[in-house]
């Protein structure tokens, strides 16, 4: 075997290293699991009910109600994926692993992206759940969804959140005793400028300047579509998602490398305090 | 494939003409919040000063230190996990700090608290962290049996979650990931602080065992000095981030006229090695 292929190797059997890790600790924490999703689905239904406060329709009502859960999904999907990033760091840092994490022969790459990979499967089966769960609770009527072109959607969305999660799962390494909470801050601010629960246009201009560059945006607009109407993968959605995908990988990886060096001159890898 | 076995793409990195590890005037500074001085306040905090030192292939070096002498700070800089501040690492002719990838393969270290993940059994934390090193599910699936039996730990054991085991079964757990991958160099950062006598005594046992069998080199940082003097050829002394000496322990005793490494330690430093640190070192705490 050449030495680039034997490099390459080892780095796929790395990357598996972490998903295989994350699978153990989903097992031995499945009890935490299903009560994280109950939270989830309750917390969800606080939303898709205010659909019915207005009186509205029949008809109009379960489309407001479909707009709410396919925001309030994605909300959750998307918490699952910082979740993961952010933890990249802290929870390891938590158990002491994090040295033996990072001394390892496995590139940074395939370390965030395994741990992004397995974020994206896990996230994908809980928001499955959580919307036929939701769905089937209040009785949700959606015979024409294209479900098919929604997952699709985003899974190339999820390329991009990916990317954003590694920027800020560097965060713990700079600030120890914030950089978690950060990290939430920085997934509410990019749910509230997506229109999570409304229309992109309710909000005033410059923030829909940002909404611009936000890949839940697309992935909201494009799963509405697809929901309530089984609209196709429109490419007007897509190829935003593309580029944002294609820019925030190595700019997300870049700002990581930078915290790492950070962290290792001023010994912050370990520190707890 | 043995647990011991160097694996094949390891030959091309350890060459045969250099010393395993070279260190030439390594300086560590801290940067500490000063707690006198106010909050924003931040002092210098030098760990290690202009260290420097050889270590031939094949050789057991033990580095003794007090707390917070500098010791973890060494072992850190040398396995990738902190930047220096000055100075050169080089490991089997490797720029510690430049070559940080190729490093990564041939070194791996032993804490003096275990680091796993504690709802993970010891088979689970082992699997994962040998996937870091390239190691397939095919060859874990017996390298790992292997070498758990050999540091002694209990194969009905292997799947139990790690919280339930003793520190002293930990620290076996550690050593075993540790030489899973194979490593040419083995730090080992006070591996048997705090356990009980006899889980002490099992681990320095398998340290030898490990020079008998196995093609490595290994740097000890302790602060047991009797532990220093039966494992390693030569022993260094890290005294507040200066080494101060490093040579053969009967060389040592002759040099400062002394029966006892306890007794050199006076000689080189005017301190007893068991006393407390001074009022000025109040900064000085430890770091794992
Ligand atoms: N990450 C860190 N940040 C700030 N100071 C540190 C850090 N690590 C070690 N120190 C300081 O450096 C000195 C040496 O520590 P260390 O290398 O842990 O000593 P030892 O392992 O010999 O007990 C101590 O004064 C310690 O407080
Ligand atoms: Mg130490």
């Amino acid at each position: 075997m050449t030495t680039i292929g034997a490099t390459m190797r080892n780095e796929l059997i790395g990357l598996g290293g972490f998903v295989e890790r994350n699978v153990y600790l989903t097992k031995r924490y499945i009890l935490w699991d299903i009560a994280f999703m109950i939270w989830t689905i309750a917390n969800t239904l606080t939303i898709v009910f205010i659909a019915r406060v207005e009186n509205l329709p029949k008809a109009k009502e379960n489309e407001l109600a479909t707009i709410l859960l396919v925001g309030a999904v994605i909300w959750a999907f998307l918490g699952i994926i910082f979740e993961f990033m952010t933890e990249t760091v802290a929870w390891e840092r938590w158990e002491g692993t994090i040295e033996y994490t990072f001394m390892a022969p496995v590139s940074r790459t395939m370390h965030l992206f395994g741990q992004g990979a397995f974020a994206v499967l896990y996230g994908l089966i809980r928001a499955t759940i959580l919307f036929f769960a939701v769905a089937a609770f209040i009785g949700l009527h959606v015979p024409h969804a294209n479900y098919g072109a929604a997952f699709a959607l985003l899974a190339i969305a999820s390329v991009s959140f990916i990317g954003v999660g590694m920027m800020t799962s560097v965060l713990p390494l700079i600030s120890p005793e914030k950089g978690a909470q950060l990290g939430f801050v920085a997934q509410g601010v990019m749910l509230v400028v997506s229109g999570v629960y409304y229309p992109v246009s309710v909000m005033p201009h410059w923030m829909q300047l940002i909404a611009k560059i936000s890949p839940a945006t697309y992935v909201l607009r494009g799963d509405r579509a697809s929901i309530v109407s089984g609209a196709g993968m429109r490419w007007a959605d897509v190829w935003p998602l593309v580029v944002i995908a294609i820019a925030s990988m190595p700019i997300g990886l870049t700002i990581f490398r930078i915290g790492e060096r950070h962290a290792k001159r001023h010994g912050k890898l370990k520190r707890s305090g | 494939m043995s647990a011991f076995a160097a694996p094949t793409a390891l030959g091309t990195s350890v060459r045969g003409d250099v010393p395993a590890v070279e260190v030439d005037n390594l300086t560590k500074v801290f940067r500490r919040r000063d707690p006198k001085a106010g909050r924003f306040t931040r002092r210098r905090l030098p760990a290690l000063k202009k260290v420097t030192f050889t270590i031939e292939r094949g050789e057991c070096v033990a580095i003794l230190g007090q707390n917070g002498s500098g010791k973890s700070t060494l072992v850190r800089l040398l396995s990738t996990l902190l930047l220096e501040d000055g100075g050169e690492a080089r490991i089997f002719g490797h720029d510690a700090f430049r070559e940080a990838r190729l490093i990564r393969r041939l070194v791996n270290r032993v804490s003096v608290e275990a680091s796993f993940f504690k709802k993970m059994s010891a088979q689970e934390n082992l699997s994962y962290a040998a996937r870091f090193y390239g190691m397939t599910p095919a060859q874990t699936r017996t390298a790992i049996p292997e070498i758990l039996a050999k540091v002694g730990f209990p194969p009905e054991r292997r799947t139990e979650s790690m919280m339930n085991l003793s520190r002293g079964m930990q620290q076996k757990v550690a050593l075993a990931r540790a030489l899973l991958t194979s490593p040419v160099l083995l730090l080992l950062d006070e591996p048997t602080t705090g356990l009980d006598p006899r889980s002490k005594r099992e681990v320095q046992e398998f340290i030898r065992e490990v020079r008998r069998t196995h093609d490595a080199t290994i740097l000890l940082c302790t602060h047991d000095m009797a532990e220093a003097e039966a494992l390693a050829e030569r022993v260094g002394l890290l005294d507040r981030g200066e080494l101060l000496f490093l040579e053969p322990v009967a060389e040592v005793k002759r040099r400062y006229g002394v029966e006892t490494l306890e007794e050199a330690f006076f000689a080189a430093t005017g301190r007893s090695f068991e006393e407390e640190q001074d009022e000025d070192d109040e900064l000085r705490e430890v770091f794992g």
